[in-house]
């Protein structure tokens, strides 16, 4: 899985973080969205998947292997 | 097998499709949306596609590789006409009669009109990306705007406008902008934003007329006698939902389409995002939440219930706005009595964190320009699980 994040839709929400703490977290002054590692294992994946699809700004992209 | 038909191509239609796959649906699903558009998303109609800093592209949720890995019919530009629960079919304008196993409403708003509005050019209201780019076509030749009704939508249209150098006046009948979603405290904050920033504000205003010349609208009346020149009206009083077409369905309809805690309006028959209504069990109000994020978290709900997960909806509310360059971001809901009291920042500087107490209840976390902050708040709310 590889993840892509577009800062400049990201409206700083904060939910990716909520979803998935381990990979996303938002920058202190603005609250971006900050990614922590754009290759997560696999034990993260469904929390990611849950990210990208409440995302409020739909800034969150996956590629995944099928 | 008949499968998923879902009615309405916004977020909460999209994410039904999205959360189907992946939770390994492999059957039929279909997507009906009354707009030519691929889907698309609202918030940036009023920021960043009114002011030009995107082109409408950038609105997109999904691009086409994405919508085709999802294997889903896409029908657009198609508005459905009625529904039949006892032969559960949806019959659109073309005269096709859907087929269904379950079936997802998620038709959303459509702007409230004012009763006395006359069919003018220069009156506006913003809902599709067509009202917004007919809008962001007018606004740079418009001297004077007006907007009508300083809700979330009203507030952000206004300073967009105000952004683009336009004059901007801004009516509503309540005492402060915003004062439905965020109370009157909170609200004057909202007006001195606006007023520092050159918007004229008329609050406690009501709008009784308009006047146009050769077609095109020229000016707005208030009740108190007062006429204000303008060369561009948008309204944004509101919005009903979008359920004209189930009228004789046989669905309860009540500011919304009646849902039991599952968000099941009938069996296998499923209602999402604004046009939903349902009881809340945590808080046991009967709710319909107009916002971003209920949309995506009841369509998860709903994709979930659809594979008998049996899930009932318990959203902690959620909802932002931009203006200028202040982000408000309200975690819950913010209740007419309740106190606001700042737990972090500074309110002068304007940048905080505050709560909403109902007694010794938290209700909600407010972050004004501090987004990780509001999110830490957050886990103060009781409702939040």
């Amino acid at each position: 899985m590889e993840i892509i994040v577009d800062q400049d839709k990201c409206t700083a929400g904060g939910l990716c973080v909520m979803a998935a703490p381990e990979v996303f977290d938002q920058r202190d002054e603005d609250g971006i969205v900050v990614l922590l590692d754009a290759n997560p294992p696999a034990g993260h994946h469904e929390a990611v998947r849950e990210a990208v699809m409440i995302c409020p700004a739909a800034a969150i992209r996956l590629k995944e292997d099928r | 097998m008949n499968g998923v038909l879902v009615i309405g191509a916004s977020v909460g239609g999209l994410t039904v499709v999205e959360a189907l796959r992946r939770k390994g649906y492999g059957g039929h699903i279909r997507l009906v949306g009354d707009e030519p558009h691929l889907p698309y998303d609202r918030p940036p109609l009023s920021k960043e596609i009114l002011t030009g800093r995107w082109p409408i592209e950038r609105a997109l949720l999904r691009d086409r590789e994405q919508l085709d890995d999802l294997d889903v019919e896409l029908d657009l530009g198609r508005r459905a006409e009625q529904l039949d629960l006892e032969a559960r079919t949806v019959c659109l304008d073309d005269g096709r009669h859907l087929r269904y196993d379950s079936l997802v409403i998620a038709t959303g708003l459509a702007p409230r009109p004012l009763p006395f509005q006359p069919a003018v050019a220069g009156i506006h209201t913003l809902r599709t990306v067509d009202d917004a780019l007919a809008l962001r076509r007018e606004l740079p030749t418009a001297r004077r705007v007006v907007g009508i009704g300083a809700g979330v939508l009203g507030c952000e249209i206004a300073a967009a406008a105000r952004s683009l150098g336009r004059q901007v006046t801004l009516i509503d009948p309540l005492s402060v902008p915003m004062a439905r979603q965020i109370g009157g405290e909170l609200g004057a904050r909202i007006a001195a934003m606006h007023q520092r920033r050159g918007v004229h504000l008329r609050m406690g205003a009501g709008v009784c007329g308009f006047n146009s010349v050769n077609g095109r609208i020229g000016a707005v009346e208030l009740a108190d006698g007062e006429v204000v020149p303008t060369d561009l009206a948008v309204i944004a009083v509101g919005s009903v939902p979008a359920t004209d077409w189930l009228t004789s369905s046989g669905l309860t309809l009540s500011d919304g389409i009646a849902c039991d805690a599952y968000c099941r309006a009938a069996p296998d028959v499923y209602a999402v995002g604004d046009v939903a209504r349902w009881r809340h069990p945590v808080t046991g109000v009967s709710t319909r939440l107009e916002n971003r994020t209920n949309a995506t978290e009841q369509a998860i709900t709903v994709a979930a219930n659809i594979l008998r997960a049996d899930r009932p909806y318990t959203p902690t509310p959620y909802f932002w706005t931009d203006q200028y360059d202040t982000k408000i971001q309200v975690h819950g809901v913010i209740a007419p009595d309740s106190r606001i009291r700042l737990i972090e920042g500074d309110a002068a500087a304007g940048r905080f964190v505050a709560l909403a107490e109902s007694g010794d209840t938290v209700t909600a976390a407010i972050g004004w320009n501090h987004p990780r902050g509001v999110r830490t708040a957050r886990r103060r709310l009781v409702m939040d699980p």
